[in-house]
């Protein structure tokens, strides 16, 4: 990836409202053919960076390159860069041909070529026959539709998307997710998706940059940033965790060992930690197995934890577990329906033990 | 539901005595012939409306024709840009107060008020010698610029009205998706925010033609004897020469022609809608 050069960098961009800071130094490469999704809560600065890009605002520092080109001077039209907006802003008074045709009317294209595109899009987002119907007349899938076809028509380098399917119902925005993952890659365009829900990021992105504060708290693979959290917000914000806040007793280069549930347990020495850190231990509820005293056969040489079960969510192909542990610590874990073990009929304060494979928790240092 | 059809047979009942019969007497009354002792009377004739094919009625309705299109034009040119700024201002509901305020007072009263300004020794004058912008006092009252100020500064409210209801529910954001789309300021303006701004500029023009076309006194008041208009002229015809059949017959062939407009105005708008 880092030898090919990026289509958008930004770096060192900053942006505040008066005395409020937005976003402070945000850096960021986007490569071409990418999708590259801003995951953060509402309020962390996803969107500002978005209309920063766009050309809406202005950084208050710090500058964009879009394909080599400083941009940060340049206003939204002379920028390279569509956006499909949440809210999807079709042209209420222009029909579906119209809406998507109007980027292409603003170039003064021959009428014959405007035809020719505008048709093109509206076909790759299914909308074939649609030309004459008006806008309002559409259900919110075909706005959307349209609201994508009218920002691809013109080729932009770079496409946004603020939060598109966030007004779409459960299984049209899942159909969607897919459609939209297929369409970038057809196109080979660079997409920058916006969203909060860190499940649509995990399924559509090559990469995720998450946000938190203003500041990207992490940029990876939907896999890094799920299996390898840098940071307790990366951990919480995008899955499940269950996070201990622990300290190490010794290390060494290899190895860390710590002190929990008054058993000692020693992990891969992934940050250097010395002895005397405090660290905070996340660990999956998917990683957890939970098992019945009778499966256990050496309770004493593995680290395994008792614990009673206080809560029991079925969730169809998983079943949900709330457990307590020794010292009134509640942790979750989630069992898996598989062949491996069968036996997923839990009951309510029933005595289990806990573990998890070495090396599959996450340490990372202590933060306030 | 009984409510609700009682307040229709209301309306219907108000517009046909009040709307309804009052054209009927008066399509009636231009077909019959004048007297002295009497305001109408039998027998019935045409002449009303062959008298009505003077190359004077022409000249007169051709004037106010005129004079109604530029008073629009310039209280649209007026109003659109105001109408845009009221609704992007902070301080709407004062704004909308001071279009308001005015209402409180006669139009007639505001009318002669404006003489104080436009006479020969009045206020523009006066502020323009002392601006040293003019060296004589230049002659403002009685001219076709006295009226069309007179119409358009009557007129302007009718104009911001419908404007910036309509402005007020355009969505902003549409703006933001043509800048985005690649539209420079000029296109967004021509092709978004110009033609979802229709349907008030139409209202709004509707308002102030209609209008400026039979509003007699303020040309009365402001352009003097020279200055007859049609309104002024069914005025004078019911008034001042006695002629009831006359100038109904002028007050029809008037509504027929504003009814020709008014079909002519609504043809583009409802094949949007």
């Amino acid at each position: 990836m880092t030898r090919i050069k990026p289509l958008v960098e930004i770096t060192n961009l900053k942006k505040s409202f008066g005395s409020n800071t937005i976003l402070k130094d945000i850096n960021l490469s986007v490569y071409p053919g990418e999708f590259l999704t801003l995951l953060g809560p509402s309020g962390c600065g996803k969107t500002t960076l978005l209309r920063l890009i766009s050309g809406f605002e202005t950084a208050t520092d710090g500058q964009i390159l879009l394909d080599g080109h400083c941009v940060s001077q340049l206003p939204p039209q002379q920028r390279d860069i569509h956006t499909v907006f949440q809210t999807y802003a079709l042209f209420p008074h222009l029909n579906v041909y119209e809406n998507v045709a109007f980027a292409l009317r603003c170039q003064k294209l021959p009428e014959d070529e405007i035809k020719t595109r505008a048709h093109e899009a509206l076909t790759q987002v299914q909308l074939t026959g649609f030309d004459k119907r008006d806008t309002k007349q559409l259900s919110g899938g075909q706005q959307q539709r349209v609201a994508i076809a009218r920002a691809i028509v013109n080729r932009p380098k770079v496409l946004l998307l603020d939060e598109p399917l966030s007004s779409l119902d459960y299984r049209l925005r899942k159909n969607m997710q897919s459609e939209l993952k297929h369409l970038q890659k057809e196109l080979n365009m660079t997409f920058i998706f916006v969203t909060h829900d860190q499940e649509e990021a995990l399924s559509m992105s090559d990469r995720i940059a998450v946000f938190n504060h203003g500041h990207i708290e992490q940029i990876g693979t939907p896999r890094e940033v799920y299996e390898t959290p840098e940071s307790l917000f990366v951990a919480g914000f995008i899955g499940e965790a269950n996070i201990f806040d622990l300290e190490i007793t010794k290390a060494d280069a290899k190895s860390a060992c710590t002190v929990i549930e008054d058993k000692e347990m020693c992990c891969n020495n992934t940050g250097n930690f010395k002895a005397g850190d405090k660290i905070h231990m996340i660990i999956r509820p998917e990683d957890i197995r939970v098992w019945s005293p009778s499966e256990v056969k050496d309770k004493d040489t593995q680290v395994m934890l008792p614990a009673t079960i206080s809560e029991i969510t079925y969730k169809g192909k998983t079943v949900d577990l709330s457990v307590t542990l020794a010292s009134g610590r509640v942790i979750y874990a989630s069992e898996f329906f598989d062949e491996d073990d069968g036996d997923l009929d839990y009951e309510l304060g029933e005595q289990v033990f806990v573990e998890w494979y070495s090396g599959w928790e996450v340490l990372l240092p202590y933060e306030k | 539901m009984k409510n609700r059809s009682l307040a229709l047979s209301a309306i219907y009942i108000w517009l046909f005595a009040f709307a309804l019969i009052p054209i009927a007497l008066t399509v009636a009354a231009s077909f019959l012939s004048s007297s002295t002792s009497e305001l109408i009377t039998l027998p019935f004739t045409l002449s009303n409306y062959q008298s009505l094919f003077s190359p004077l009625l022409l000249h007169i309705l051709l004037r106010s024709l005129g004079l109604a299109l530029v008073t629009t034009f310039f209280c649209l040119a007026l109003a659109y840009p105001f109408s845009y700024f009221m609704v992007k201002s902070k301080h709407q509901s004062l704004m909308l107060l001071f279009i308001i305020i005015p209402f409180w007072t006669s139009s007639l009263i505001r009318t002669y008020a404006l003489i104080a300004i436009l006479k020969f020794n009045g206020l523009l004058n006066t502020a323009l010698l002392k601006l040293h912008i003019i060296s004589s006092p230049i002659t403002f009252l009685y001219t076709n610029f006295a009226v069309i100020s007179g119409l358009v500064y009557t007129l302007f409210p009718f104009m911001v009205l419908p404007l910036f209801t309509n402005m007020e529910r355009f969505d902003f954001r549409l703006i933001e998706a043509a800048r985005d789309l690649g539209a420079s300021r000029r296109q967004t303006f021509w092709r978004i925010f110009l033609p979802s701004t229709k349907p008030g500029i139409l209202s709004g023009v509707m308002m102030v033609f209609l209008p400026a076309m039979t509003l007699f006194y303020i040309p009365q008041i402001l352009g003097g004897a020279r200055s007859i208009l049609i309104g002024n002229l069914i005025q004078n015809q019911f008034l001042v020469a006695g002629d009831w059949p006359q100038g109904a017959a002028t007050s029809i062939f008037l509504t027929f022609i504003l009814l020709i407009f008014m079909v002519m105005y609504r043809k583009p708008w409802s094949k949007q809608s």
